[in-house]
């Protein structure tokens, strides 16, 4: 297995079911797909025939957006079904709403939920690829995917880089994708939050962990900053959101302070002013627009590879 | 007259520590006789042979569902389920609907039990009206129907003043406040225990202080009045601690220990099967190791099934929409047995009288879980040691199949259950 080709992927679910060699493959795939954009005509027929259902279980305009210019550059056909508050009393359950989708006949599922292991849970109803658009805190792998896309594109490459991952981690499917990822192809992480947006026993995450901003910040490559819900402060994980930006949010002194090349990245939807100052987001070595354009290249690569594109006849499928 | 033999078994008593072979005459519901060689005369024979025979076993936690709750269980499926796990005495808990708060309601519950006749029950009434927390329930009227055992169980008595009262009103009839140990501010949205396994999963953390803190409060306060208090389902190493002093402070207290807390780790949450999903939540291999001390030294009186049943449709949800619950009834000495007892981490007869001297201990349960000896009810159980058999939820005798032991090979079953002499699962099968 070391030689040959990284093992299929049957879903896309979390970060750690994936090997090195499986990611870079995805990044690769995600390099050779990305130049459609810049054609006249952006769309290729790789996908063509296949289905593609975006289950959208929470709201996310962007991500949902970008997954579904993704499978249309491919030329698959795409269902978005949303279907907020799932839990039975409310109507259909999700396990009913999958075995709808499974009944259609979709091809891949691209899932979104309030509920973490909700995509895993999918796997065990249906047939169809399901790949995890964010589930509650626990993951958001293609976020970390194009993460590190934009990162090696950027940096020239992903070994040894020095990352800081700062801000509301205890409740960031991005912190754990990414720290996974990062550690998966040898970057060196710090992980930086007030310890009460620590995640418990921060020690069995990868990296290192620290409460001071400007320790973590020291001689890194990439400052890679997370939304801090502003509704934080109301069940006491810090006082104000003024105190937060202070201590854990970055401003033109702590951007000046990096070295230079480093780059500073966010998942979006940013808080100007609270993680991040306005200047800062505007900033040349932000390269927080970047990653918006990456993540539709690199969930082209995931849909193609889940869906082993071009080979209609292949069983896309698999049990979890 | 009704006469049975029970030939040949091996007799475990863990009321008098007796174990050996014996055979066992039955008369009119009494054990009348014990000893070697004993001949029919005229009583029907059991060959018991390579079986053990213990007293019936006791639950001081069950959820039965009845009245509210019948999709999930009612009295005559979950009596079904008593009988076939070697139980022939059930406490069903107050949290049905309407609460078990009044006396109507648990003469509902006492007559169904009676009708159905597989397993006797002793209702556990609620510590304050409709369990809202506020005011008390009737203690004394419910009383005079032989309850003398409170508990609001999901819901915790968080407010200080009413849970003092409640403890120091109790001793009028000696009875024993149970109190559901959660500081709910702490476990706001939690869905699993939190450490290093909620951590990955980004389920939002149930920490054990959050049982602690309420544990320590309500032994301070039940010594404070010199009331008796019974600490539920104990799930981390820091209660049994606090127990553990409190005993040798001379604070009465109890308290038991699910089959489940006892065997099975957080790590299973990560498939993000609701079948895992309880409360307390399943804990680390640290926890679930106090746990098992406590229970081999006495530190924790009994083990109690907490036999919570979910129908399908509610546990097949997203982990955080799921309810908290787990079947126990038929499991729960064949775990006992497979997990605690075969490794060693507890002996035999231990096992036993936590499931039969220790419940009966706690709370008057008539004629239940006492020793074998002539006079005693014959209320029995007959296990095959050596059954081996997997687990399906679909195969139990519950109505709901929310068994987190689903695939498990378990060891030991019941063949027969005896209820005053009479078989109420007889060669495996329940004799309604």
């Amino acid at each position: 297995m070391s030689t040959t080709a990284p093992a299929r992927l049957s879903h896309l679910i979390s970060i750690e079911d994936l090997s090195a060699e499986q990611v870079s493959l995805i990044l690769d795939t995600a390099e050779s797909l990305r130049e459609i954009a810049e054609r006249p005509i952006k769309k290729v027929p790789t996908l063509r025939g296949r289905t593609v259902c975006n289950l959208f279980m929470e709201d996310s305009t962007r991500t949902r957006i970008s997954f579904e210019v993704a499978a249309k550059r491919l030329s698959a056909d795409v269902i978005n079904f949303s279907a907020k508050g799932t839990s039975v009393s409310k109507g259909e359950s999700f396990k009913d709403t999958a075995l709808t989708l499974q009944a259609m006949g979709v091809d891949a599922i691209v899932v979104r939920s309030h509920s973490a292991g909700a995509p895993l849970q999918l796997t065990r109803w249906v047939d169809a690829a399901v790949l995890n658009a964010g589930d509650g805190w626990h993951q958001h792998p293609t976020q970390a995917l194009l993460d590190l896309f934009t990162m090696r594109r950027r940096l020239g490459r992903l070994e040894g880089l020095r990352v800081a991952v700062v801000g509301d981690v205890l409740h960031s499917r991005v912190a754990r994708s990414l720290t996974q990822a990062l550690a998966l192809v040898g970057a060196e992480v710090t992980i930086c939050s007030p310890p009460t947006l620590a995640p418990p026993n921060v020690e069995v995450w990868p990296g290192r962990w620290t409460s001071n901003m400007d320790d973590a910040l020291e001689d890194v490559d990439v400052l890679y900053l997370l939304r801090v819900q502003r509704e934080r402060m109301h069940r006491a994980f810090f006082p104000t959101t003024r105190e937060y930006a202070r201590l854990w949010g970055v401003d033109q002194a702590r951007l000046d302070r990096l070295k230079d090349g480093a780059i500073v990245m966010h998942p979006g939807p940013m808080n100007r002013g609270v993680e991040i100052a306005a200047d800062v987001a505007d900033a040349p070595n932000a390269v927080i627009t970047d990653q918006v354009t990456n993540g539709i290249a690199v969930r082209m690569a995931a849909l193609y590879l889940l869906l082993g594109g071009g080979q209609p006849d292949e069983d896309p499928g698999g049990d979890a | 007259m009704s006469k049975l033999l029970l030939k040949g078994g091996r007799v475990l008593d863990p009321g008098t520590g007796h174990d050996a072979v014996a055979d066992l005459r039955i008369v009119d519901g009494a054990v009348a006789e014990l000893g070697d060689g004993l001949s029919a005369d005229g009583a029907e024979v059991v060959d018991c042979a390579g079986l053990w025979i213990t007293a019936g076993f006791v639950d001081l936690h069950t959820h039965l569902r009845e009245p509210g709750g019948e999709d999930a269980e009612d009295i005559e499926t979950g009596s079904a389920a008593a009988a076939a796990g070697g139980y022939t005495a059930l406490c069903p808990m107050a949290n049905t609907d309407p609460v078990c708060d009044s006396a109507p309601v648990a003469e509902l519950v006492l007559r169904r039990g009676r009708e159905v006749g597989l397993v006797d029950l002793f209702p556990v009434g609620a510590v304050t009206k409709g369990s809202r927390g506020e005011e008390l329930a009737e203690f004394g009227d419910l009383n005079r129907l032989g309850i003398d055992c409170f508990s609001d169980d999901g819901k915790p008595v968080t407010d200080a003043l009413i849970m003092r009262r409640a403890l120091q009103y109790a001793t009028a009839f000696d009875a024993v406040i149970t109190n559901h140990a959660e500081d709910s501010a702490l476990t706001a949205d939690a869905q699993m225990n939190e450490g290093a396994v909620s951590s990955v999963l980004g389920l939002p953390g149930w920490p054990h202080e959050a049982e602690e803190v309420m544990v320590a409060r309500d032994l301070i306060l039940a010594h404070g009045v010199g009331a008796r208090l019974h600490v539920p389902h104990v799930s981390s190493r820091g209660t049994v601690e606090l127990i553990r002093i409190a005993k040798a402070r001379g604070v009465r207290v109890t308290a038991e220990v699910t089959p489940h807390h006892l065997s099975l780790s957080d790590e299973l949450v990560s498939s993000y099967d609701a079948a895992y999903k309880v409360n307390p939540p399943l804990r680390t291999a640290a926890d679930i190791e106090a746990c098992r001390r406590a229970l081999a030294d006495g530190t924790i009186d009994a083990i109690a099934t907490d036999h919570a049943p979910h129908p399908p449709e509610q546990k097949d949800q997203e982990w955080e929409h799921a309810p908290c619950g787990m079947l126990n009834l038929e499991t729960a000495f064949a775990v006992v047995l497979t997990e605690l007892v075969e490794p060693g981490h507890i002996d035999l007869l231990t096992a036993l009288a936590r499931m039969t001297t220790g419940p009966a201990g706690v709370r008057n349960v008539a004629g239940h879980g006492r020793g074998i000896e002539p006079g005693a009810a014959a209320n029995l159980v007959v296990i095959d040691p050596e059954a081996r058999w997997t687990v399906e939820g679909r195969s139990l005798h519950s109505r709901a199949r929310n068994t987190p032991f689903e695939g498990r090979k378990l060891t030991s079953r019941p063949v027969h259950t005896l209820l005053r002499g009479r078989f109420t699962l007889r060669d495996g099968k329940v004799n309604a």
